[in-house]
């Protein structure tokens, strides 16, 4: 075969064209996906191929993205094989054909079973004996639901333990969101579930909700209309790519200005302006230095977890000259003086706690919400994300930034907002929450709580707080399980059920991975079951904008993987039929309602019937007009779907909410927004003794190639020869201090753990401060991350202090690593 | 016969909506018509092999512009100065890249002081020393790396191939 890489098929005219949303990150790029029989090829001439591009000759540069990794080849279940390429849409309004290096891959992610996917799950597996075996979808559930029942009735629910997802896109969608919440929530009623990336069953914006004020509130246009953009812990070039390059940079180089001068005719617009609240310089600080001119960047490196203190300055300044809209806050607020006294901290006090110099401080300010004329207030876009969702203390620094862009009005208004810029997709609708506390669920498993825990598309292994320390706890409980169940020779399945309880009263925990790889959770799981992702289900999602699309099934699973909502519905099921063979109709009842045959039967079932006459409370990002969406006019709303809440189905055409807020009511009782007092606490005490006592910051993220936990990336060629491990980001000095060079492999420890990364030296770097990549499986970030959380179980992931010191060297990594400053200068 | 039978069977029982392209190739004769002149015992696209510099008059760090495989490819040749894997010459050091960015075609521009090649479009960076690799940026490619061949005898440095595909190609040769 070919090896260069060197040509790619062409999709024939004829080539099917269905609709797919990227699946990874927040933005949600719209893409086309071509799909033909293998055996056929389009042709060079316009004509002759479905992109009616001219490929006979150079094709200029901008003119479109096709790249080998946006080729594969598939077999569906008939047999037949087809070559699929996915391609960026030109005519989707978030990305305009633009594609990132994580959805330009999306297609050679597709499952193949000689491509670089093969390890994906195709069937279940449980491990018996001492080894894994593939078996059938009966068998599994047998063991699985068989189980439950006998917690169930022996124990109530609180022996059945969830880590599930929550979210949109991959390992996610409104369908799955909805199959699993209602399994967990409605039939088992089981209180003890915790979500992918947090250890409890909450939010991660608590604050601005209680303040009336959702966190996706404006449109990625707003970023365009904007005067000043905001970026607080975030690094929207390499984890928000295509809302930052196809919204951000254009304001930032004047190309939007005709478009301000058409929407806000009379007002003076000033040089854009972006202010950076970060410790570190990221990558993103340097290429908006390149687009809007350094002059026209303010980058405000505090020292780690002062946030607070910082927009408590900044409120306290703006207040004190006159920046504020006060005819907003006296019609449109509650709160507002009581915030001002706590939050009180004179400049000077800012600047000594942030590290941030006086004169700075004032310039963002100024730039921000000094009236840039008569009457004229600027318009200022506020955004955030894991610096902050991650930081001391989450609830805190929300409630200070939130007093500030209340203050000064930029929510509701055309150009501002004060958003999360987010992770995943979104894609949220499941019943309420079963319970009236939150439930530290790590503690709880690291506790002997619990009987079964399943991870639901989600890797805690790799990426929770103190994963070390939950992991050594789940392996040896699950290794009890194991045990007893490697004993039990010629076992029928329900004598199986009795030995593994027994083995759960002694200290054992059954360990159930849903996903649709085996991942690092295989090294505890006793039961596999298989999943889908976008491309091989229907799949619905929002972006952060509330952009809603459908994802369009265009291939079959592998094996017998199925949509996380069709085997929420397989477990429901079978569980009801054991209930009803009990004659427990009671309950079996609680199972009822799951018979769903596809995916759209769930979404049917979740999505569209919130706030409809008689149907129970549901909790869904479509709110109640949820109604008004379906599949088939998804279908004709193509890559620019609809924003949530929907509004209308008119001419045609769904009609969406662009912007939150305009007419000034807020999701409050009395709908006015509440200002929240949110003093400067310093760091938590558990924090600081850290901080006292190891010399780095373990300041942590995702970096722009790898997606989450590497679970597809890590047998990508690509990816993997430039991150083959998580790299630290340390300074030169530092590193030569210690020994490390670049592409040595150090250790980083603390009280809480001890896991290894490759050294990758930068001079923007400060001196003892680190970032080390998260989530990555070879170097487990986590490993060093604290137990502490804030008052509603958030984690400060951030907020690590720990040693390193040099453990050898890699020959390869020297070899075949690029050690070059990733900051385009 | 019978195995083209079978052969028919399976291709209509998995063809699903395929059926008649794939039906009427499998029943095409199977011997080459006399119009069909393509040589397919080959794998590899044809290549030229083209000069592109004289080992004695690189400077080390300077690049060198050329074309390859044809005049609307243009690429980039370097002299290193160190060894590099993939470097060709009597110090191991020549390399030579496609100079349009593999996302979306956009001139990559050289920076010798930190030996990077970097797209102004969307900010990708490729490192020369690393065989093309994409530093950060959005490409889902490193940068296509023009295969050379080193005569000890002239001193010539010749592309012989690119590895990786070329911006706006269906294949590297048109």
């Amino acid at each position: 075969m070919p090896t260069d890489k060197d040509r790619i098929a062409l999709p024939p005219v004829t080539a099917q064209r269905t609709n797919m949303t990227c699946h990874f990150c927040i933005v949600g790029c719209g893409y086309h996906v071509y799909k033909w029989p293998e055996d056929q090829e389009g042709g060079r001439a316009p004509n002759q191929n479905a992109l009616g591009v001219d490929f006979r000759k150079q094709v200029p540069p901008l003119s479109l993205i096709m790249t080998p990794a946006m080729e594969n080849v598939v077999t569906d279940r008939d047999g037949s094989r087809h070559t699929i390429m996915i391609v960026p849409d030109k005519s989707c309004v978030v990305n305009s054909g633009l594609s990132s290096t994580r959805g330009g891959k999306m297609a050679m992610y597709m499952y193949a079973a000689d491509g670089i996917t093969q390890e994906r799950l195709r069937h279940p597996r449980i491990y018996l004996s001492d080894q894994w075996v593939d078996t059938n979808w009966d068998q599994a559930m047998a063991l699985y639901a068989g189980l439950m029942k006998k917690v169930l009735d022996k124990d109530g629910s609180s022996g059945i333990v969830f880590s599930a997802f929550d979210h949109g896109g991959a390992g996610g969608g409104f369908e799955n969101t909805w199959g699993s919440g209602k399994l967990m929530f409605t039939a088992l009623q089981t209180p003890m579930v915790r979500i992918h990336n947090r250890p409890a069953y909450n939010s991660e914006c608590h604050a601005t909700r209680e303040m009336g004020i959702g966190e996706l509130n404006n449109s990625y246009e707003d970023a365009e209309l904007a005067d000043v953009i905001w970026s607080i812990g975030a690094n929207s070039y390499e984890t928000q790519t295509n809302y930052f390059l196809n919204h951000w940079v254009p304001n930032l180089q004047g190309g939007t200005l005709d478009k301000k001068q058409k929407r806000f005719p009379g007002e003076t617009f000033p040089k854009t302006k972006v202010v950076f609240v970060d410790p570190r310089r990221t990558p993103t600080i340097a290429v908006a230095e390149q687009v809007a001119g350094k002059d026209n960047v303010l980058h405000l490196d505090i020292q780690p977890g002062t946030d607070i203190a910082l927009f408590n300055g900044i409120f306290t300044y703006v207040v004190q000259q006159g920046w504020i809209d006060k005819d907003f806050i006296a019609a449109h607020t509650n709160g507002f003086d009581a915030a001002v006294q706590a939050n009180q901290l004179s400049l000077d006090e800012c600047s000594k706690i942030t590290g941030v110099p006086v004169e700075k401080i004032q310039t963002a300010a100024q730039w921000s919400y000094k009236p840039k004329g008569p009457g004229q207030l600027p318009r200022t876009m506020h955004t955030y994300e894991k610096g902050i969702i991650w930081g001391n203390d989450n609830y805190l620094i929300q409630s200070s930034l939130l007093d500030v862009a209340v203050a000064t009005h930029n929510v509701g208004r055309r150009g501002t907002g004060c958003v999360r810029m987010g992770g995943h997709q979104e894609g949220y609708t499941r019943p309420p929450y079963p319970g009236n506390t939150k439930i530290y669920i790590d503690q709880e498993l690291i506790n002997g709580k619990g009987r079964m825990m399943t991870w639901w598309a989600c890797n805690n292994f790799q990426t929770s707080n103190n994963a070390q320390g939950l992991r050594e706890a789940v392996l040896r409980r699950s290794q009890i399980v194991k045990e007893a169940m490697q004993g039990a020779r010629g076992a029928s399945t329900e004598q199986l059920v009795d030995v593994i309880y027994d083995a759960t009263s002694k200290g054992g925990l059954f360990v159930t991975n849903i996903n649709i790889y085996p991942t690092k959770l295989q090294e505890a799981a006793h039961l596999m079951l298989p999943a889908t992702h976008p491309g091989e289900m229907n799949l619905t999602s929002m972006n952060g904008e509330r952009r809603m699309r459908l994802s369009e099934r265009f291939m079959d699973p592998p094996g017998t993987a199925m949509p996380d909502c069709l085997i929420a519905a397989r477990v429901a099921t079978t569980l009801r039929d054991m209930y009803r063979k009990d004659g427990n109709t009671k309950m079996a009842s609680r199972f009822d309602g799951f018979d769903w045959k596809t995916e759209e039967d769930a979404f049917n079932d979740g999505f569209r019937r919130v706030g409809q006459p008689g149907v129970e409370k549901i909790d869904s990002q479509g709110g109640d007009t949820g109604n008004l969406v379906t599949y088939e006019r998804l279908r004709v709303m193509a890559n620019n779907g609809v924003q949530l809440p929907a509004k209308a189905w008119e001419g045609g055409k769904l009609v969406g909410t662009e912007m939150l807020y305009t007419d000034g009511k807020f999701d409050t009782p009395d709908g006015k927004a509440q200002f929240k007092p949110s003093p400067w606490p310093g760091l938590p005490k558990l924090i600081a003794d850290q901080k006292g006592k190891y010399r780095f910051w373990i300041n942590n993220g995702r970096t722009n190639e790898v997606w989450q936990t590497v679970y597809h990336d890590q047998y990508n060629e690509f990816v993997r020869t430039r991150d083959p491990m998580a790299y630290i980001e340390i300074n030169p000095d530092d590193a030569q201090g210690l020994g490390i060079g670049a592409g040595d492999i150090v250790e980083v420890f603390n009280d809480f753990g001890s896991t290894y990364a490759m050294a990758y030296p930068v001079a923007e770097q400060k001196h003892d401060q680190t970032f080390m990549v998260f989530g990555h499986i070879n170097g487990i970030q986590d490993n060093v991350t604290t137990t502490w959380t804030d008052r509603n179980i958030i984690p400060y992931y951030k907020g690590t202090w720990a040693n390193i010191r040099r453990v050898g060297s890699m020959e390869d990594y020297k070899q075949t690593v690029s050690f070059k400053s990733r900051r385009y200068i | 016969m019978s195995e083209l039978k079978i052969a028919r069977r399976t291709f209509l029982k998995i063809g699903g909506g395929s059926i008649a392209a794939t039906a009427a190739s499998a029943l095409a004769p199977n011997v080459a018509s006399a119009a069909n002149t393509m040589d397919t015992s080959r794998t590899k696209l044809p290549y030229p092999r083209k000069p592109v510099a004289h080992v004695g008059g690189m400077t080390v760090n300077t690049p060198v512009s050329f074309t390859y495989p044809d005049a609307a490819s243009p690429c980039t040749a370097l002299k290193l100065g160190n060894q590099v894997p993939g470097g060709v010459g009597p110090d191991g050091d020549i390399v030579a890249y496609s100079a349009m960015c593999t996302h979306m075609g956009c001139p990559v521009m050289y920076e010798p002081t930190t030996k990077v090649f970097k797209c102004p479009c969307h900010f990708s960076m490729f490192d020369a020393e690393k065989a093309g690799q994409m530093i950060a940026g959005q490409a889902t490619e490193n940068l296509p790396r023009v295969r050379l061949l080193y005569d000890e005898k002239t001193g010539t440095v010749s592309a012989v191939g690119v590895e990786g595909l070329i911006y706006g190609r269906q294949a590297n040769v048109l």
